[in-house]
């Protein structure tokens, strides 16, 4: 096992976008889009349907090209610091009746560790349960995953990235579709990881919950239009301007 | 019966085309698994009827029917048609489902034109790759046993090798890819896998049943358990079988097709499946949900504070 922790490099950040460009065919998704996640902090990216923040963030995981502009990962290329990244897709992206239990997903965060060919042993499964211990589902550690509730479903997956032990968490909708109590219990976990210095990054669409859960925003539609600290980048303006006005919730915001 | 089971062991061609058939089983079975909870059962379909023209060029190149060779051409179309899918899903808007349709139809169009220009050509052992559409498993020979034995135990080896890789490749790509993996060319490699399953299972059952062979064991499989590995173990063992039973049942002497007995075996084990299968069968959620019935409606667990208007 590559030792995660150790050689950070401190002084970049955690996450840098430069200038990022991108298009589906013809369509532009993302416009010249720049933003730094200083360490240790909790960042929602916020926007409207199709504001680009799925794309955003395959484009940092390198699962995607942009057109122009790129993302590091402390001072790197993702291909070169993904040891350092624990990924969260979002739920509904993989098939929930495949043959498998709630441990077997979670062996999945430690697979990048292994590397080539070699199986999870006896320490990848004890790894696996305390991860599953965590988020509170060691009792479902042999539950066939389309047996789980949505909430549990996000909770196992929330698990596979505590096995990856990173230091910078990308989350694409951890809380879609899960009920209040689940919520509390994910955001409680993310507050746990940014406690113990992690930087976590949540794509994220409830307006009304970004200055409660979030230290930093991120406030997309196709081009940047706010980042900082959510009491100074998370304004009703901003908000109006990214979601092209009409946004009733508002009274919440800062 | 006893007579059957005692040619089985001793009598020569029985001997082989069970033996191919099963060999065909196991490999179809197992890389069925794969194909199956990728939503590509179909793939398997549209690459056996590509390996027809590569049968016929193999044939009118060489002239002769020697089997490694036929495989050989068999395989170059089949992997051919296999990037031709990958890409025209990757590059163009085409869906994966009529990208295998083009694909099936234009490569099985070009093989059935060139069968019938290969029996107009009148060279004089022509006749005889159309068995390739249905298979003929009587022609299973030694060589093309230990042929298919060859290939089979190649492509279980990547499997056992890679278990881990392909499990994280069919449940969550996007996963696999963030850790580094190359997903792309895992498909790739798993896709060529395929094909050499097809090009195993086009001799004794053809290329339009082929497909039968990928899907139905795997299916049966899933019935019974919730685990990959185990799944994958049991679909070869019912792949493995029906070959056996198919090739019995064959050589009963009612002069009946092997491959379609084979494919027909394998449907029976599917239909018993999806009745007593421990994990989705219908027999155990029936069972299942008549208990669950039962305990909800003489639940007195206090934790349920309202519970309907009686009482």
């Amino acid at each position: 096992m590559k030792p995660n922790n150790v050689q950070t490099p401190s002084a970049t950040f955690p996450l840098e976008v430069k200038g990022i460009t991108a298009a589906y065919r013809d369509k532009p998704v993302l416009w010249d889009v720049s933003f730094q996640v200083p360490e240790g902090q909790l960042v929602a990216i916020v926007g409207p349907n199709g504001a680009g923040k799925t794309t955003l963030l395959k484009i940092i995981m390198d699962l995607m090209q942009p057109a122009a502009g790129r993302a590091t990962v402390y001072g790197r290329p993702f291909s070169k610091a993904r040891q350092w990244v624990g990924y969260v897709p979002q739920r509904g992206s993989v098939d929930w009746d495949f043959p498998t239990n709630a441990l077997d997903v979670v062996q999945m965060g430690l697979y990048g560790r292994l590397g080539w060919f070699r199986r999870p042993g006896r320490k990848e499964r004890e790894t696996a349960m305390q991860c599953l211990e965590k988020v509170g589902m060691a009792d479902f550690a042999d539950r066939q995953i389309s047996q789980l509730s949505g909430g549990q479903q996000q909770r196992v997956f929330l698990a596979r990235a505590l096995a990856q032990d990173a230091r910078l968490y990308l989350t694409d909708e951890p809380f879609a579709g899960v009920d209040y109590k689940t919520e509390q219990a994910i955001v409680a976990l993310l507050r746990e990881l940014k406690a113990t210095g992690s930087t976590v990054v949540v794509v994220h669409h409830d307006l009304g919950t970004v200055s409660d859960y979030f230290d930093r925003v991120v406030l997309l539609n196709k081009s940047l239009v706010a980042e900082g600290p959510v009491e100074e980048a998370f304004t009703p303006e901003n908000v109006a301007a990214a979601y092209g006005g009409g946004v009733k919730y508002l009274a919440g915001a800062k | 019966m006893i007579d059957l089971l005692r040619d089985l062991f001793f009598d020569y061609t029985i001997r082989n085309v069970a033996l191919g058939a099963a060999i065909l089983g196991v490999v179809g079975g197992t890389l069925g698994c794969f194909a199956i909870l990728r939503r590509q059962g179909l793939f398997g379909d549209a690459l056996a009827h590509a390996t027809l023209p590569g049968v016929c060029v193999a044939f009118i190149l060489s002239g002769a029917k020697t089997p490694i060779v036929l495989m050989s051409g068999a395989a170059l179309t089949a992997g051919l048609g296999a990037l031709l899918i990958l890409t025209i899903v990757h590059r163009t808007r085409i869906k994966q489902d009529a990208a295998l349709g083009i694909v099936l139809s234009v490569f099985f169009g070009a093989g059935a034109v060139l069968i019938t220009y290969i029996g107009g050509s009148g060279s004089g052992n022509q006749s005889g790759l159309d068995r390739f559409i249905f298979g003929q498993a009587a022609t299973i020979v030694r060589d093309d046993v230990i042929t298919m034995g060859i290939l089979a135990s190649l492509a279980l080896l990547v499997v056992v090798l890679l278990f881990k890789e392909f499990k994280l490749l069919s449940f969550d790509p996007a996963f696999a890819a963030s850790l580094g993996f190359p997903v792309g060319r895992l498909n790739v490699l798993l896709t060529m896998l395929i094909v050499v399953a097809v090009i195993i299972g086009i001799q004794a059952v053809g290329v339009v049943l082929m497909a039968a062979m990928l899907i139905i064991p795997a299916a049966s499989a899933r019935q019974w358990t919730d685990r990959l590995g185990t799944m994958i173990t049991i679909s070869g063992l019912f792949g493995a079988l029906s070959g056996v039973s198919g090739a019995l049942i064959s050589a009963t002497g009612a002069n009946l097709p092997t491959g379609p007995l084979i494919v027909l075996s394998a449907t029976a084990l599917l239909v018993v499946s999806l009745f007593l299968g421990r994990s989705q069968g219908f027999l155990w959620s029936w069972i299942g949900s008549r208990r669950n019935r039962r305990n909800v409606l003489s639940n007195t667990d206090p934790s349920i504070p309202y519970r309907g208007g009686v009482g």
